[in-house]
């Protein structure tokens, strides 16, 4: 049984779905790389920025 | 010459012939089928790597594989599901997957078998795409 930290998770969660948003959104392949990555740094960001956030509000 | 809402778009000619749905069946059957279908190999196969990987690390987290909705979260549960295709029906047979979450990694391995079958779908709508010449 896999046991990943919740930070892995969420990275590995981010890589497949911006892999899949890049490619099936955009036409070129430099615009869904483009977009894949970007799409992976929103999902990360958000997810450290909404945990900080709770990290706050529960203190 | 394919005229879509903004733009027109070339279609290929062998998009032109066959049965026009068999890249959306194929690909929701099995992750990247569709694009293979159409000849896209690097990008069938890396939606395939990404929709696969996804499944198997949910199944490996004792995810919970849905089997029945009997209320509105399982039924929206089943229904993500259910886009994994083939997949789905391996790990019901084979009894793969958690029949309760009772850890928080194994909650996340549902989510990433939910999310899994979502992404198949989309990838198996662009294959459809695709195939009808409406994208590139």
């Amino acid at each position: 049984m896999l046991h990943p930290s919740h930070f892995a998770s969420v990275v590995v969660f981010a890589i497949c779905a911006s892999v899949v948003f890049g490619i099936t959104q955009r036409e070129t392949p430099r615009r869904m790389v483009r977009y894949g990555i970007y799409c992976f740094v929103l999902f990360v960001g958000s997810a450290v920025a909404l945990s900080w956030a709770m990290y706050l509000i529960a203190r | 010459m394919v005229a879509t809402e903004n733009k027109t778009v070339a279609v290929a000619p062998e998009a032109q012939s066959g049965f026009v749905y068999l890249p959306l069946i194929a690909g929701w059957l099995v992750p990247g089928a569709g694009h293979f279908l159409l000849r896209k190999w690097g990008r069938g196969a890396l939606l395939a790597v990404s929709i696969l990987g996804m499944f198997v690390l949910g199944i490996a987290m004792q995810g919970k594989v849905y089997a029945n909705a009997h209320d509105i979260l399982a039924m929206l549960g089943l229904a993500g599901d259910l886009g994994n295709g083939l997949l789905y029906v391996v790990s019901r047979m084979m009894g793969l997957g958690a029949d309760t979450v009772q850890v928080t990694t194994a909650d996340y391995g549902t989510r990433f078998i939910v999310v899994a079958g979502l992404l198949n779908v989309i990838s198996a709508v662009d294959a459809h795409n695709l195939r009808t010449g409406r994208k590139i």
